[in-house]
């Protein structure tokens, strides 16, 4: 019985407000109720376990990102959704391996996905690897004084405790001395 | 202010910390100072560019989570649709079967070779690229009725053109001199020449070269006017493999332009008269100019090998230039002075076969 209810399928408003109240509990029932159905798609479609994963966690944050913006609306099923998306995904990144045979064996009905709304979460994508490659070139103490700082949003007085700074002015002119290095290295990048 | 002050005045700036005053002091030198905009743009950009880099590491961190969870190898077995049973057979059994159907393509060949079948030539017998646009016998009685139906149309009435068979042939010279292929014209009773503006004219057949396949004919009709200038040269030495190779017919009774490609120096069973040739030709290409690249002449489009689609030959034109040397010489009016410049090389296809066209004829053969 126990099983049943962990498996089973939440309801799609579930998911919405789960995602908006960063519930662990409901992305993780969205995350086992629907990658079955994707890795179904995947490696009947010349892929396999990874691609699988890969393709599958990018849909989910689309998803996670528009509901987070507050731009989605649920016009059909959010299974159906999914499985546009990574349908979609699936295809592009096929023609980008040369891998595409013209033809996709599929298991659900899906919607047409706007070129757009993957278009900007390309676009995203590209970013973080710039800027995951700008932190890794960046070293250390910087990557994690940036990372505390901006993304962890830790105080200058904590960073200062953290990295033994005498006083909070020198961990100051650090901080920007690392952050001008950063932003060159980002923007660096074509 | 130091590029450090600048960015720690952009970031109180940004995060709302300035007091009112100094606010509106800062807006005036973003005003006036477009440098100083544009680095808050560009900070504010990157600052919610990095943010959100933090909170997509984060994200894939918990989905990562969740997945290690998963048993992804029983739900891989389970999800992969399994192919029906005559493929499982044979991914599990296939190198038995291979070895089996060798044996048994083995048994078949050295039958066949032991039996003599393979010794002939008879299966891959060439067949000619002849319209058949009607196939009329060609008895007596049709003889005169043909004869008569080749009449200038330009002059009289109409009269329903009744050939049998359509070919292709161009000129070697600007006085009617026209090469085809001898498959085209034998057993003719009479031929003419259509040109590009749909003209007719009566033409004989004034030399040759069965063994080569070659026919030279003449237009011996009155209403011939010279024509231009030939625009392509004949060249004699052998072409390269793989180069570019373009033809203009009438495969259909109706002007065609093809391209290709020379694959072979050789023709079929390795003979050096024919070069092979792939391009989309069809019956009626018979006799047809092969040009290459530079729109030299380097053979005559012959036939078709009766057994592979899309394979043709094509004659060499070193055996024309033999074939027009070989004309015995009163049965010309004057020595065949052949083109020496290439008009078309340097031209786009377009351009070539809207000036090569002229000099393309349909040979009519009744």
């Amino acid at each position: 019985m126990s099983k049943h209810l962990k498996d089973s399928t939440p309801t799609d408003s579930e998911v919405i407000l789960g995602i908006l109240n960063n519930s662990e509990a409901a992305l993780k029932k969205l995350y086992t109720a629907y990658f079955p159905m994707i890795m179904q798609l995947i490696i009947n479609n010349n892929g396999d376990a990874d691609d699988a994963k890969d393709i599958y966690q990018e849909a989910i944050i689309v998803l996670y990102n528009k509901v987070k913006a507050g731009d989605f609306e649920l016009s059909s099923k959010l299974k159906t959704y999914i499985y546009s998306i990574c349908r979609r995904l699936w295809l592009k990144r096929l023609s980008q391996i040369n891998r595409y045979a013209g033809d996709i064996r599929d298991f659900e009905e899906f919607l047409p996905i706007e070129e757009e709304e993957v278009e900007q979460h390309n676009d995203r994508n590209i970013q973080f690897t710039k800027m995951d490659s700008a932190l890794k070139q960046l070293g250390e103490p910087c990557k994690t004084i940036m990372e505390d700082f901006y993304i962890h949003n830790r105080s200058m007085q904590d960073i200062c405790e953290r990295f033994g700074y005498t006083n909070a002015d020198n961990a100051k002119t650090q901080k920007y001395k690392c952050l001008q290095r950063l932003k060159k290295l980002f923007f660096q990048q074509k | 202010m130091s590029d450090n002050q600048l960015l720690e005045t952009i970031e109180r700036y940004l995060n709302g910390e300035m007091k009112a005053d100094e606010r509106k002091k800062f807006e005036l030198l973003r005003k006036e100072n477009a440098e100083v905009d544009s680095k808050v743009v560009e900070h504010k950009l990157f600052l919610t560019i990095l943010k959100q880099y933090g909170e997509r590491v984060e994200l894939e961190t918990r989905l990562n989570a969740i997945h290690d969870e998963v048993d992804i190898h029983t739900m891989k077995e389970d999800l992969m649709v399994h192919p029906i049973w005559i493929v499982q057979f044979w991914r599990n059994h296939h190198s038995k079967i291979s070895v089996a159907a060798s044996v048994g393509i083995i048994a078949f060949f050295s039958t066949m070779w032991f039996s003599g079948k393979m010794n002939s030539n008879t299966n891959s017998e060439i067949i000619g690229l002849k319209n058949r646009v009607e196939r009329l016998d060609k008895s007596n009685t049709n003889l005169s009725r043909s004869i008569n139906a080749i009449k200038s149309e330009k002059g009289g009435k109409p009269v329903v053109d009744k050939y049998s068979i359509s070919a292709t042939g161009f000129a070697i010279t600007s006085d009617g001199l026209i090469a085809t292929n001898y498959h085209v014209v034998e057993d003719a009773n009479a031929v003419s020449v259509q040109n590009a503006n749909g003209d007719t004219y009566k033409a004989e057949v004034l030399y040759t070269e069965p063994q080569h396949d070659i026919a030279i004919l003449k237009v011996t009709d009155k209403t011939f006017e010279k024509l231009d200038a030939v625009p392509y040269t004949f060249k004699r030495a052998e072409s390269a493999l793989a180069e570019q190779i373009s033809t203009y017919g009438y495969p259909e009774g109706f002007p065609a332009y093809n391209y290709g490609a020379l694959s072979s120096l050789y023709g079929q069973n390795g003979d050096t008269l024919h070069y092979k040739i792939t391009m989309p030709i069809n019956f009626g290409n018979s006799g047809g100019p092969l040009w290459d690249a530079k729109g030299n002449v380097i053979g005559i489009t012959d036939s078709k090998e009766a057994h592979f689609e899309g394979e043709h030959f094509a004659i060499k034109t070193k055996y024309l230039l033999d074939a027009i040397k070989n004309i015995p010489a009163d049965s010309l009016g004057a020595k065949v002075v052949l083109n020496k410049k290439n008009t078309l090389s340097g031209l786009s296809e377009k351009q070539k076969v809207a000036k090569a066209k002229d000099f393309v004829f349909m040979v009519k053969v009744y």
